[in-house]
Order: structure tokens, then C-alpha cells, then sequence
């Protein structure tokens, strides 16, 4: 081991010859700092987390745009979000000729679109177990318009996650607009 | 009258112990950690609630975000082998010649953003001068889409070397507008990749 004398530095007085106890003991302070140091330092700079994400699996691209294969959805269990400008967003039900909700418009967070999924989800859910397809949940389309940001989209897409739409339903994410959908985002700025 | 003896105390605690832990966590972080490499392009990602996490390997990044007021995308792609083997077939393709020199370098590069007639010269920088040098991103419009090869030829590559399906992985500025995200989306789903992962920061549980 190693061996230190410390703390003896103004001994030796009145020059009497002494056989000085040798002290086994090292003063570990400073090493420990500096090992403290080199820690936080570490902890700092490295990434030990590794950033998180979301996963989006989107529907395969038709080749030909003239091709269309509609596929016939219930009016009623379907709910179309438009994403605007300014964090501005509407939904209605149904068909915009014929809203089963009128178009209204809703903030994002739990307390503007979240309570009206999940309302509507339960709603849906009583629908199609009435019709006894229990299995049908709500569908959500997702319009992003031109001048909306991919924050609101991430942002519904959570509030997607959050309400657990894909555990019944499913939703889908449409960024073409009929011009009476664009009126919708454009009046009452 | 009993004399009270004071027991003189030592002041010096035994700091063996504390020392062993200490050098334990610096030794256990030193082996785990990767040393974080400084953001090219920052940007500021949107928030979101889901906790899954991006692969660690086998992962491709495209930043979208501002330069100088214009969207700009930054390509990164994980795995030195997998970087080697993208620039050689991107270096094919765009008839260029990378020395092994420069491939090296570009195996420990972080993301880029120039188009590869320019990478040479982002190459020959050092890493502190690449971050402050303005890259204008990779062309990604219709007349020269080089996005859309280094996405291609990434995929090949690490094909080649890991045996794998590349990740996607879009990490958007949340100012962004939705139709360059879209683009950048497009040009993924232009070689069927429908399923990409949206880098997103933690949000508090009360939103």
C-alpha cells in the first residue's frame, strides 16, 4: 500500500531524534472530487437517453391518381379534423353537405379536442353496437391544410395516441381540401 | 472529583469507500456513454406524450428545418460501415471520387446538409467549422432530388452490410409548414416507406 505522512510538516521540535509514526492513511478527498467531477461531467455530456419519437405508418401511395377505389364509410362513424392556420381547428361529422355535427371549432389539449373524441368515440362505439358490429370504431381524417405546422400535426396525431383512436378505429391523415372545407379555415379570423 | 475526559474526535472521514463508488459509476458511464455530438441543425421538435424510442441502430435521420429563412433538410444516417458503403454508391452514381481519406471523415461525420458535388469541401473542414459553415441542405426538388438517392442508396447500403431494413426517422422543426413535411414524406413513400418515426420531445402528463 501506499504510504503518506501527512500533517507531520512542523514537527521535530527541540531536535530530539524521534522515530516518527508512519501514518498508513491517504487523504482521499481530492481524489474523490475529481472523481465526482469527471462523473457530472460524463452524466452531462453523454446521451444516455435516447430521443423518442412517434411512429406514423401511412397508406401506401396509389401509383395512378385517375384509379380511385373508394371505399364506402359510414357517415356516422367518421370525424374529420381541418388543421389551419394560428393553431386554428374545426371538426365536424359526417359529410360537410350534410353535417351529422355542424363544424365548430376546438382548441388543442384536453380540454378543447380531446373531451369531443372521446365523446364522440363513445358515441360511435354505441352506434355500431347497436347495428351489432361492436368492432367499428370511429375513423378520423386528418386534413392538414398548406398553412398549418407540423406542431398541430404532431399534436393530433398525440391526441390520437392519447384517446387510443387506433384501438377501435383508425384515422388517416388527407391533406386535400374541397373548397368548401378551405372556406371553413379561411372565414372568422 | 472524576476528571471527564474529552474524547477527541477525528475530523478526517475515511473516504476509501466513497472513492470505490465513485470511480464505479465514473468507470460504468465512461464504457456506456456515446459522446453526444453538437446538432448541425438545431431544431425545436414538437412534443408529444408517446414514449417509444428510435432505434439505435439501422436508423436514418432526416432534420428538416430553417436555414437563413428557407427549409433545408440534413441527412444522417447511423453506422460507420453502412455511412462507407452510401458514399461509394452515391459517389457512383453522381460520377464522383471520395479518397479513403475523405470516406473515412465521412464515416465520423454527424448530419450533413449540402449537395455531394459540395460535400468534399464539408469534408476538409473541421468538425467545429462544419457546424458554422452554412449547409443550404440537400436538393430535394424534382430537377436534381439527391434526398431522394442518399434515402435509396442508404437503404442498399445497409441492406448490404447489417442485413436490415433501414428506419426512417423525421425529426421537423414545429414551425414547419405541413406541405415541406409532406415532401420530405412523399419522397419516403415514393419507395415504400409508409412507416417512418416523428422525432418528438417529452410532454408534461397534464397536457
Amino acid at each position: 500500500m501506499a504510504e503518506l505522512n501527512t500533517g507531520d510538516g512542523g514537527g521535530g521540535k527541540g531536535g530530539k531524534v524521534r522515530s516518527k509514526k508512519q501514518n498508513s492513511k491517504v487523504d482521499l478527498t481530492a481524489m474523490v472530487d475529481l472523481a465526482f467531477l469527471l462523473i457530472t461531467f460524463f452524466m452531462l455530456t453523454t446521451t444516455l437517453s435516447k430521443p423518442q419519437s412517434m411512429d406514423l405508418t401511412l397508406p401506401d401511395k396509389e401509383k395512378d391518381p385517375t384509379v380511385k377505389n373508394d371505399i364506402k364509410v359510414d357517415e356516422n362513424r367518421t370525424m374529420t379534423l381541418l388543421l389551419g392556420e394560428n393553431g386554428k381547428l374545426v371538426r365536424y361529422v359526417g359529410m360537410l353537405e350534410k353535417p351529422l355535427a355542424a363544424p365548430k371549432d376546438f382548441t388543442y389539449g384536453k380540454d378543447g379536442i380531446r373531451k369531443e373524441l372521446i365523446d364522440r368515440m363513445t358515441k360511435v362505439i354505441a352506434y355500431s353496437t347497436a347495428k351489432g358490429k361492436p368492432k367499428d370504431g370511429m375513423i378520423v381524417i386528418i386534413k392538414p391544410s398548406k398553412k398549418s405546422t407540423y406542431r398541430n400535426l404532431v399534436d393530433v396525431l398525440d391526441e390520437m395516441a392519447i384517446v387510443g383512436v387506433n384501438a377501435t378505429g383508425s384515422y388517416a391523415i388527407v391533406p386535400e381540401f374541397t373548397p368548401e372545407e378551405q372556406k371553413l379555415l379561411e372565414v372568422k379570423k | 472529583m472524576a476528571k471527564i475526559k474529552m474524547k477527541k474526535k477525528s475530523t478526517s472521514t475515511d473516504m476509501t469507500a466513497m472513492c470505490d463508488v465513485a470511480f464505479l459509476l465514473l468507470t460504468f458511464f465512461i464504457l456506456t456513454a456515446t459522446a453526444k455530438v453538437p446538432e448541425v441543425l438545431p431544431v425545436d421538435t414538437p412534443q408529444s406524450t408517446v414514449q417509444t424510442k428510435l432505434p439505435a441502430t439501422d436508423l436514418s435521420t432526416l432534420t428538416i428545418g430553417k436555414v437563413d429563412g428557407k427549409t433545408a433538410v440534413f441527412f444522417d444516417l447511423k453506422g460507420r460501415d453502412v455511412r462507407k458503403k452510401a458514399l461509394e454508391l452515391m459517389a457512383q452514381k453522381y460520377n464522383m471520387e471520395f479518397s479513403a481519406e475523405d470516406t473515412e471523415k465521412f464515416a465520423l461525420m454527424e448530419s450533413f446538409g449540402v449537395p455531394i458535388q459540395n460535400l468534399k469541401s464539408i469534408l476538409d473542414m473541421k468538425s467545429a467549422d462544419r457546424n458554422k459553415a452554412k449547409q443550404p441542405g440537400i436538393p430535394k426538388d424534382s430537377l436534381d432530388n439527391q434526398l431522394k438517392d442518399w434515402v435509396l442508396y442508404s437503404r442498399k447500403a445497409n441492406i448490404e452490410i447489417n442485413d436490415k431494413e433501414l428506419q426512417f426517422a423525421i425529426k421537423g422543426d414545429a414551425k414547419e409548414q405541413f406541405p415541406e413535411i409532406k415532401q420530405v414524406m412523399d419522397i419516403l413513400q415514393d419507395q415504400k416507406i409508409n412507416s417512418f418515426n416523428l422525432v418528438t420531445g417529452l410532454r408534461g402528463k397534464n397536457f
